[in-house]
Order: C-alpha cells, then sequence, then structure tokens
C-alpha cells in the first residue's frame, strides 16, 4: 500500500474519478452534444466562415479532445503528487 | 522527369529508410521484440501510435468519403480522434501500471480465468486480421496506379516488406521504423493541401483556408468556400455539405462505435506498455493525438478543397459542363483505372456531375486523396510523394496488427495457455512464424477482398467495441467483477455484434436499409449496442455469481495509483 492510509487512498481515488468525469463531461458535450445533438441549431450562428456547428464537428471537437488530454496530464501529476503516489 | 519515375525514386528511398532502421534496432530478447523495453520517449511513442494507427483508411480514403458525404463525414472524424480520450483518461495509466505485454494477458489475470484469456485471444485475433486484411489491399492499390504493375503484384510487394521489419524488428524496429513512417505521412499529407489552400483561397493553413473566401480567378470568387460548396450542392441536387442526410440516431450511434472500439483496439493499445512510466503513458496518447490532428484537421479540408474542384473541372465555371476533348490529364488517367467513368448520356459531347439524373460521370471515393494533387496541377513530386505517403501509412498499420496476431499466438495462446515450458527463444520463433502464417492469409485476403476496404476497417472497431472496451473498463473501475460476468458479456457482445454484420453484409444484403435495422442503427454502428449489452450481461451475471475474490481486488487497487510501477513483464 503505497498511501498512507485507507482514508488518503479513497481520497485519491474519489479525485481521480471526479476529474475524469469532468473531463468526460466535456468531450460529450463538444463532439455529442454540439456535433451531433445541437448541430442543426448551432449552425445558424458562423465562426469564422463556418456554420458553427458543422465547425464543431469537423474541427472544434478535435482541438478540444487534445486540450482535454493534456489538462488530464497536467491535472493528475499534481493528484499524484498530492498524495504522494507519484513514480520516483 | 515523369510521374512514374518520380514515384519509383521516392517511394524506394522511404523503403531504403524503413529497412534500414529495422536492420539497426533488431530486437535481441523477447521483451524487446514485443515492447521495445518500455524505453521509448513518449514523443516518439506518440508519434509511433499515430502511424499505427492512421491506416490506408485514413490516409487514402477517409478525405474522399468526407468530399462525398459532407458533415455525414464527420462521425469519421470524431470517432477515430475521441477514443484517444477514452484512452488517456480510462484506459492507458491503469494498463501500463498493470505492466503486462497484451490485451489478452490483462483480461487473463485480472479475470483470473485461461477462458478469460482465450476468449481474448481469440477477439484480438480477429479483430485485427479483419483489419490488416484491408491495408494489403491498400498497398495494393497504390502500387498498381503508380507503378503499374497489376493488384496481385502490387500487395505481394507490400506484404515482403511488411514481413522483413516485423519479423526482424519487433516492437523496437516497428516503433522507430514508424516515427520515419509518420514524417513521411503527415509530410505527404499537409504538402498538396498547403498548395491548394493557397491557389483556392490564399490561405497557408488549409483548416483556416477551409472556412475562407475563394480567392481571385477561381470560380465563385469572394464568397465562402463552404458557401459556395451549399450552393453547388442544392443546384446539383446533392444533399447540402454542412447538413447531412443520416439520421442522428446513426451518426450517434457510428461515432460512438469508431471512439470505443478505437480505445478497445488490442495493436493501440499496446502502444502504451512500451513508456517507461504511468506519467508517460498518459503523454504519450496526447502526444498521439497532437500527430493523429495534424491529419485530421488537414483532412475536411482536403476534402472541401476537392469537391469544390472537382465540380469546376467537371462541370466548369459556368456550370455547363466541360467539352470531354478539353478535359485535363488526370481524369483521362484515371479513367484507366476504371475508378473514373464517363458516360455521354445527352450526347453533348460534355461532362456533367450532379446528384440527379443528368449525372455522367462516377468517380470513386477512394481516388480524391491520391488524385488531388492532380486535379490542383501540382509538380509531379508532390503526386510522387502522396503515393510513399500511402505506402507508409498501410504499412505502418500492417506491422503492428502483425505484432498483434503474432504476440497472441506465441505468447497468450502458446506460453500462457498451452504449452507454459517453452524457451524465450522458442517463443520468438513462434511469434515469428505466426507472423509469417499472418502475413501469407492477409495476402490472400488483400488480393481477394471480402468487400470495401473502409467497410471492413470499420467492422474491426465495431468488434473491438463490443467486445474488449466493458471488459478492461469494468476491469479496472468495478473491481467486484468476477470471471464469469466478463466472459458471459464479452462472448454476448462479440457475438451480437459479429451476428448483425454477417446478416445484413453477407447473408441479406438487399435488407441492409434503414427499416430493417435494430433501431435504426447501421450494421457500421452497431457495436454501440453490443457494447451496451456486454456491459448489461456482464453486471448481471456478474450479481448472480457474487464478487470476485479478494486478492483480485486487491490488484485493481494496486493499479489505480501510479507508484510502483515497473518495467513490463511476463
Amino acid at each position: 500500500m503505497a498511501f498512507k492510509s485507507e482514508e488518503l487512498a479513497k481520497a485519491y481515488w474519489r479525485d481521480n474519478i471526479s476529474l475524469v468525469l469532468k473531463l468526460l463531461a466535456v468531450w460529450f458535450i463538444v463532439s455529442y452534444g454540439f456535433g451531433i445533438i445541437l448541430v442543426d441549431w448551432l449552425n445558424q450562428f458562423t465562426f469564422f466562415g463556418f456554420k458553427l456547428g458543422f465547425w464543431f464537428a469537423q474541427q472544434g471537437s478535435i482541438i478540444t479532445f487534445v486540450i482535454l488530454i493534456f489538462v488530464y496530464v497536467k491535472r493528475m501529476a499534481a493528484l499524484d503528487n498530492k498524495y504522494e503516489v507519484h513514480e520516483e | 522527369m515523369d510521374i512514374q519515375t518520380l514515384t519509383f525514386i521516392i517511394v524506394g528511398l522511404t523503403f531504403a529508410l524503413y529497412i534500414a532502421i529495422a536492420i539497426w534496432s533488431r530486437a535481441g530478447s523477447t521483451s524487446d521484440f514485443y515492447v521495445a523495453s518500455g524505453g521509448v520517449h513518449p514523443v516518439m511513442n506518440g508519434m509511433a501510435t499515430a502511424a499505427d494507427w492512421m491506416s490506408a483508411a485514413s490516409f487514402i480514403s477517409m478525405a474522399g468519403i468526407i468530399a462525398f458525404a459532407g458533415y455525414d463525414g464527420s462521425v469519421y472524424l470524431m470517432g477515430w480522434t475521441g477514443g484517444y480520450v477514452l484512452l488517456a483518461l480510462c484506459l492507458a495509466p491503469y494498463l501500463r501500471k498493470f505492466g503486462k505485454f497484451t490485451v489478452p494477458d490483462f483480461i487473463g489475470d485480472r479475470y483470473y480465468s485461461q477462458t478469460a484469456r482465450t476468449i481474448a485471444v481469440i477477439c484480438a485475433i480477429l479483430i485485427s486480421f479483419t483489419y490488416i486484411a484491408g491495408q494489403m489491399r491498400g498497398v495494393g492499390v497504390v502500387f498498381s496506379r503508380f507503378l503499374e504493375v497489376d493488384i496481385a503484384t502490387g500487395v505481394f510487394i507490400g506484404a515482403v516488406i511488411v514481413f522483413f521489419y516485423t519479423v526482424l524488428g519487433g516492437m523496437k524496429g516497428i516503433t522507430y521504423t514508424q516515427v520515419a513512417q509518420y514524417c513521411v505521412l503527415a509530410f505527404a499529407y499537409l504538402v498538396p493541401a498547403i498548395f491548394i489552400s493557397i491557389y483556392m483561397t490564399g490561405h497557408v493553413l488549409p483548416q483556416t483556408g477551409f472556412g475562407a473566401t475563394i480567392a481571385q480567378g477561381v470560380a465563385g470568387e469572394g464568397t465562402y468556400l463552404l458557401d459556395r460548396l451549399d450552393g453547388l450542392s442544392a443546384e446539383l441536387g446533392l444533399a447540402a455539405y454542412t447538413s447531412g442526410i443520416k439520421s442522428k440516431i446513426d451518426v450517434f450511434a457510428i461515432t460512438c462505435a469508431l471512439m470505443v472500439g478505437t480505445a478497445g483496439l488490442p495493436h493501440v493499445i499496446v502502444r502504451f506498455f512500451t513508456v517507461p512510466k504511468v506519467r508517460d503513458a498518459r503523454r504519450s496518447a496526447g502526444w498521439a493525438l497532437v500527430f493523429i490532428s495534424v491529419v485530421y484537421l488537414t483532412a475536411p479540408s482536403i476534402a472541401g478543397f476537392a469537391k469544390v474542384n472537382l465540380i469546376n473541372t467537371v462541370n466548369g465555371p459556368d456550370l455547363q459542363g466541360v467539352e470531354y476533348e478539353a478535359a485535363p490529364d488526370w481524369v483521362k488517367n484515371w479513367e484507366k483505372t476504371g475508378l473514373i467513368t464517363w458516360e455521354d448520356k445527352n450526347d453533348d459531347g460534355k461532362m456533367f456531375y450532379s446528384g440527379d439524373d443528368r449525372n455522367e460521370m462516377t468517380v470513386d471515393r477512394d481516388i480524391m486523396v491520391l488524385a488531388n494533387p492532380e486535379i490542383a496541377n501540382l509538380p509531379a513530386w508532390v503526386v510522387a510523394l502522396v503515393a510513399a505517403g500511402g505506402v507508409a501509412a498501410a504499412l505502418s498499420t500492417s506491422a503492428g496488427l502483425l505484432l498483434v496476431i503474432s504476440t497472441s499466438v506465441s505468447h497468450d495462446l502458446l506460453k500462457r495457455t498451452l504449452t507454459p515450458n517453452i524457451t524465450d527463444k522458442q517463443e520468438l520463433m513462434w511469434a515469428r512464424v505466426a507472423a509469417a502464417v499472418a502475413i501469407a492469409l492477409s495476402t490472400w485476403f488483400g488480393i481477394n477482398p471480402p468487400g470495401f476496404v473502409a467497410q471492413v476497417v470499420a467492422f474491426a472497431f465495431g468488434l473491438a467495441a463490443a467486445s474488449f472496451f466493458p471488459a478492461i473498463i469494468l476491469g479496472i473501475f468495478y473491481k467486484r467483477m468476477n470471471s464469469t460476468g466478463a466472459i458471459a458479456g464479452m462472448i454476448v457482445g462479440i457475438v451480437f455484434t459479429l451476428a448483425y454484420i454477417i446478416y445484413f453484409k453477407f447473408v441479406n444484403p438487399a435488407a441492409n436499409t434503414a427499416d430493417n435495422w435494430l433501431f435504426g442503427i447501421s450494421p457500421e454502428g452497431i457495436g454501440t449496442i453490443g457494447m451496451l449489452l456486454n456491459f448489461i450481461v456482464s453486471y448481471l451475471v456478474h450479481k448472480i455469481t457474487g464478487d470476485a475474490p479478494q486478492d483480485t481486488q486487491d490488484l485493481v487497487e494496486s493499479i489505480r495509483y501510479p507508484r510502483g510501477a515497473g518495467g513490463a513483464t511476463h
């Protein structure tokens, strides 16, 4: 057991899950939400010559995915350090 | 120099490079063969993963599909990139901490069951094989067009090359070769896109050019490119480019199957075992997506430019049709391959492309990327470069898949199940034998393909989504999940998905319409339902049969934090 106590182990996992769920919520909203479900409504707006819904489906969602992963890497590294379970 | 000579030179040079790298980094041990001793830098690993991942379907076929399907093509863009978010957040770090070589290793150990391991091996071989058959065909198509050999010879040449560097190099050889292949394929994809963007819109970046106004001197100047596309589509009786014709539920299901399938593909997952640390596994997934995005953000632009260019060339700026006699060379070159045909229905001697009965042209979607540089009148070396890129994409993916097949047989099936006493040396030999057999079979399928490349590839994703993804997710996030539940789930998921695909594609293709589909979901998207069934069945069976044993639950606890991750082991 790398954690000092059972409580810390639980708290680490809870923080981890909550971070992952928040990021997955964004993941879902930009792709399935903006890119598919709301695409027709969003298409009434334009964004640099793109219809907004179409832009999310073909470019915006991909850009967001990249950002999400790097946010995750950074936040998880901080979490690992906080609970002292990072790799030596 | 003509296009053919240049293609020989450029493709030949890139081949020499790949083979040199494979020989230079020959695998010395089994562990080198499988995972490169865990010694690959995350940025390098990300680049190799990107090459491994982007196949002939991505490079050659995807932009063409988008050009013809418009918004509906977004399923591939979102589906094939969004899966990396799932991989990075939910799978890669935990599987790296677990520290085994293969997906069946994880399934077998986590579910403390040889049956689970064997089922996972069968799924892995089935998925990889479906996928690789398409790649071999892709190599064959490129060779047959540019080297003017018949397709069987093209497939055969590609197979020999792949065999050499998989068998000699193993994972380490493949990793560095794939870094080189990524550079070739990304360069080959971007150069023509940038040239065309400058010509069409004056923008250097194809990504912004796609949303810009058309430059002076090109038909439709001053209007936004996408508005021009929508206008042309309406005038020619095609569906509007920026909105699709597929039902929402089908778009949703296909996107989901491709995303989840990406996260369940054995040859992609195995990549994350080859980095030194858990933290690197997370970063690796991020870098892989960065490198993939370079191509995937360019693809919709290429699609849009190609569609406008095609209509301008065939129908002329006044949309009255162009005299066939005055048609540019590329039309006639591709006509020779039978992938473009012109039938003068109204006998006016002019070509005309439209979505209604005025149409006189059939244009194969798969030629758009390869023909694009010719359409835009780019220099011959750019055309040759694109051929080299297509070959790199197909070869790199085949090599990664072959490695999964050979390790599944030698490591998971022989070493871990049937004959546990074989030495490292024998195991390595069996891995090479399995690679040879797999390549012989896939060469045969490349010459006699069971269906269109892109379809077959999409089915591989559905199968991965319905079998591996739920078993791995439950294995990490639900520590009480037991072996009976996971086994039942995997079997139900893969059998259901396979049966649905086989029924609509092979048994009764006539019934393959939206009215007959379950919930209106096409065979391409059915992996989503297979995945849900897998989750439900696993959960119900687990409820009846009780929790996993305590030592398994402790094991799951230990993969949830990074500290103590060693190198991958047997």
